[in-house]
Formats: structure tokens, sequence, C-alpha cells
């Protein structure tokens, strides 16, 4: 099981701030792709990746990630702090 | 050193003031204050998302890197989130030094940092409706300087 969050606009596509995953995805790609064939919500708002980054337990991480070991995903746009 | 993340308003002159105070080992101190501007005369809220636990890590990351890389005396980030007006205080960061060369830079670099590193989300709320804020190249592009 692993912690899913979503942030800012990607939050408000999908309609959850949370959920917990019931996954084998060896990395955050496989992950995403694994969240975009469940639902035509995540397949919208995950389209573009380039658009978007991603935390693993709450450290700045690429896509092509492992999640092995990972109790916390985070997806979100760019951050606009400051 | 200091972090907060917070959503109340604070009173940035009471804590530029606070900082550094009755030290006699700072010779600079370095203050930016973050405001809620509306040039055009439409916003009505700016609304701040942040990332609980991943906030206060990254701008604690930021902090120590800063405090790495410059002879730092002292350093404050207040960054706050939730709702707030035109011409209400955003965030502030404070540097203290004992020469001015490291509290500007120091500054300058949380700042760079904190804007794109940082997991805080800007909303705009005006008549039309509501947008998120758009990260801006340039601001990435900053980074590389450091």
């Amino acid at each position: 099981m692993i912690n899913v969050l979503y942030f800012a606009w990607l939050r408000e596509r999908i309609g959850v701030a949370s959920e917990q995953v019931e996954t084998q995805a060896k990395t955050v790609a496989d992950l995403v792709a694994e969240l975009c064939a469940r639902d035509e919500r995540y397949a919208v708002a995950f389209e573009d990746l380039g658009a978007l980054r991603v935390a693993l337990d709450q450290d700045l991480a690429e896509f092509d990630a492992p999640l092995a070991g990972v109790r916390e995903v985070a997806f979100f746009p760019p951050m606009t702090g400051g | 050193m200091v972090i907060r993340v917070e959503s109340a308003p604070f009173d940035f002159t009471t804590e530029a003031g606070a900082f550094g105070a009755g030290r006699h080992d700072i010779g600079a101190i370095v203050t930016f204050c973050g405001i809620v501007r509306d040039l055009t005369g439409d916003l009505q809220a700016m609304q701040i998302e942040h990332y609980p636990g991943m906030t206060e890590r990254a701008l604690m990351k930021i902090e120590a890197e800063a405090t790495a890389r410059w002879q730092l005396a002292d350093s404050l980030i207040i960054h706050r989130f939730g709702l707030m007006r035109p011409g209400e205080t955003i965030m502030m960061v404070a540097t203290a030094a004992a020469h001015r060369a490291d509290a500007f830079a120091a500054a300058e670099f949380l700042m760079d940092y904190l804007k794109s590193r940082a997991p805080f989300w800007k909303k705009e709320q005006s008549r039309g409706g509501e947008t998120w804020v758009a990260a801006k190249a340039e601001d990435e592009a900053a980074l590389t300087r450091w």
C-alpha cells in the first residue's frame, strides 16, 4: 500500500487530495500508468508529465525513480512559492 | 535558524526588528518581504496551498544549504498558506552575517530556491474566476546561477 497525494490543479482534476493505492508498480512512471488505466480523470490529469513534479517520501524525485520502500508519493505542478 | 510555515498574518516590521536583536557578532542584516500584489485591480484574494511536512523539510534543506555556503550568524524564513488579500504579507526571509556580502547572497539564494523548490502553489481569485499561478521559466533558470 502506498499513500498517494495530489496538490493544486492536479488535486482538482483528479478530485481527491490523497488515497491509498494497492500497487506492484516498480517505478513512479509505472504507478502513473496504473492510475491512468484505472480512470479517465487520471489519464487527463497526467497527460503531460513534463508539466508535473513528483516527491517520494517528501523529497523531489524523477518519474523513473524506483518505488521500493516508498510510503508516500506526491504529484503536483511546478511549485510557486515566495 | 528559524522556519515558520503558518496561516496567520504576521507583522514584517516586528519580525525584522526582533531578528538578530541583542547580538554583537552581526554586522549586516538583509530582509525580504513578499506581498500579494494586484497590478490590474481585479485580484480579490490569493489562496496558497502547501504540502505539510514536505514544506518544512524542503525549507530546512534550503536553509542548511545557505548556511553551508555562506558565513551566516542567523536566518529566518516565514511563509504563510491559506487565504490572503492584496497588500497582505505572504512571506519573509531574513539573513544575518558579520559582513553584508554573505547576508545579501544568502537572502537571494533562499528566495530563488524557495520559489521553485518549496512545495507551495498560488491560486488567484478574481471577479473572472480562479486561476492557478503558473511557474515561470525564469524562476527555474535563476537556480543555475548558484
